[in-house]
């Protein structure tokens, strides 16, 4: 009785999460498999994918090297925050949802009026007396743009489990003879694990696959898979090729959080056995 | 040690905010261009009020939010409720389908469900206009529903079923029992899960772009294609006003919360 109550309320739950999440990625997969112009099965549009392994490549390039960037600044703002009272840790913690909240794409294009060649920084520079350098349109711009857009997504999982590290194996740590690099090394870098790969996770996958920022900060030798992806459904019309793209994005994407959870899965074992 | 952490943090910050600080100090310029501030002026403002077009896509925003996370919300809750109750096996295979759309990039939703609808709408509708305002409304309710389940489904596994038999002991009838319980205790995860599915909603950019059509449009998307063109700095005054908003609220919300901690402790000090 109770077990078909339970069928019977999330049947129709399960019913639109196939037909709108497991099906569309059945459909991405027969239009990357088809031709546009006759609609009949084709290899055609894997085949052309080898003119866009550099571009995969330079989009995992630099959504790892931001990913990495953002733990090195994370991390301490995380452990900062962690480590203050009830009110100034609230009122931190808002502090950096309150940017994921704001139009994206308004603050992206605030970099632009930063970093141009005759943009703030610049005339700053200049008024100062220095020479003008070039930062928009290379690939630092857009590396910055992923940092500054998805920071917040690093700074929240450590946080989360930062602040859940019980004092008293610090202190232990402490009384066995440990200084206070030891003690980081040891039991506060190894305990925050779990935050590290998620947060990796969180800023890796919507870098990868972002397209906006590339096209406002980067040039034309910074073009990401995104971008490609875009220009193929909006512009280019070949929506084949399109969803071939977009297939061999997902694999990336899930293979890397396979990776990922493999790694946050084992730390774990490791650590209940320790 | 601890002064290079303080310091890296404040530096984290201004980096954060500098940019917001340059678009809302350009909503007060007289000049048109971001990089230089020509002196002070409200017009932006006014002329955000007369633009009846710009308003009426934060309408389109915050009726496909509204109308995105409300939906999500309840169909999400009553989802919950079911999975909960489900033969661990099967439960698997739902969280499993919950979590597609989490780790997903949001390029690969939003095309594969644009491809759906183009794809269902040519071949057995024979429409050409498939991206309607339904279709981008059945697109946010999709991407909505998981963020209420991952909220609802820990609020359920701590609900102590006990309670419920108690309940209905005392005389409640099993629905009585559900809306005075079950529902009452996990009231705090369909909040937080409808607050997070109404913000992802106001705030999503890339499934809406590939997802909507020409005749409905939310305000991220036009954004976007503002931006290929020069932007009117009126769009720094809704920035401006849009940063208040919600600056307002988050210390609402803040403020609520700290003062029900504090009755919690101290109702609980007073039973010790």
């Amino acid at each position: 009785m109770k077990r078909n109550k339970s069928v019977l309320l999330s049947t129709p739950y399960l019913i639109w999460m196939v037909v709108f999440t497991l099906i569309p990625l059945g459909v991405v997969c027969y239009y990357a498999f088809t031709d546009p112009a006759s609609g009949e099965f084709t290899f055609k549009n894997l085949k052309e994918l080898n003119l866009y392994w550099g571009v995969l490549g330079q989009s995992v390039l630099y959504s790892i090297v931001s990913a990495f960037f953002c733990l090195l600044l994370g991390y301490p703002v995380a452990y900062f925050i962690a480590h203050r009272g009830p009110t100034a840790q609230r009122f931190l913690y808002m502090l950096v949802m309150l940017p994921m909240c704001m139009s994206f794409l308004l603050r992206t294009l605030a970099w632009v009026g930063l970093l141009q060649d005759t943009g703030i920084i610049n005339n700053i520079l200049a008024a100062l007396g220095f020479s003008r350098i070039r930062m928009i349109r290379t690939p630092g711009a857009v590396i910055l743009g992923m940092v500054y857009n998805y920071l917040p997504y690093m700074i929240l999982p450590l946080y989360a489990v930062i602040v859940k590290i019980d004092r008293r194996l610090i202190e232990a740590a402490e009384d066995l003879g440990c200084n206070g690099v030891q003690v980081f090394a040891r039991v506060i870098l190894p305990l925050s694990v779990p935050g590290i790969l998620s947060g990796m996770t969180m800023v890796f996958v919507p870098a990868v696959s972002t397209f906006y920022i590339s096209q406002k900060l980067g040039g034309t030798d910074t073009v990401l898979i995104g971008d490609v992806i875009e220009r193929q459904f909006k512009q280019g019309n070949n929506p084949n090729l399109g969803a071939a793209l977009s297939l061999v994005l997902m694999i990336l994407v899930f293979v890397c959080t396979g990776i990922m959870n493999r790694f946050g899965g084992g730390d774990e074992e490791g650590s209940v056995v320790v | 040690m601890k002064k290079v952490n303080r310091v890296l943090t404040i530096l984290v910050f201004i980096f954060l905010y500098i940019p917001m600080v340059v678009l809302i100090v350009s909503s007060f310029n007289t000049g048109k261009d971001i990089t230089q501030f020509d002196g002070f002026t409200l017009r932006q403002y006014v002329r955000l009020f007369q633009d009846r077009s710009l308003l009426k896509l934060l309408g389109n925003s915050l009726l496909i939010s509204v109308l995105a996370s409300f939906v999500a919300t309840a169909f999400g809750t009553v989802a919950a409720l079911g999975i909960h109750g489900l033969n661990p096996r099967l439960r698997k295979v739902a969280m499993t389908l919950t979590n597609i759309p989490m780790t997903n990039p949001d390029i690969v939703t939003g095309v594969s469900l644009s491809l759906l609808f183009v794809f269902v709408g040519t071949r057995f509708f024979g429409q050409r206009n498939c991206l309607t305002f339904w279709t981008l409304l059945i697109a946010h309710i999709t991407f909505n529903l998981p963020y209420v389940i991952l909220n609802v489904m820990p609020k359920l596994s701590q609900t102590d079923a006990s309670l419920t038999d108690a309940a209905m002991d005392l005389g409640c009838t099993p629905i009585q029992a559900f809306f005075k319980v079950t529902l009452h205790e996990i009231m705090p995860g369909i909040v937080s899960g409808a607050i997070m599915a109404f913000t992802m909603s106001l705030d999503d950019f890339v499934i809406s772009y590939f997802v909507s059509g020409l005749d409905f449009v939310t305000l991220p998307v036009e954004i976007y294609s503002y931006t290929k063109k020069p932007l009117q700095p009126k769009i720094y005054a809704m920035f401006t006003l849009l940063f208040l908003l919600i600056l307002v609220l988050m210390v609402a919300m803040n403020l609520i919360q700290m003062y029900g901690d504090k009755k919690k402790t101290a109702s609980r000090g007073a039973g010790i």
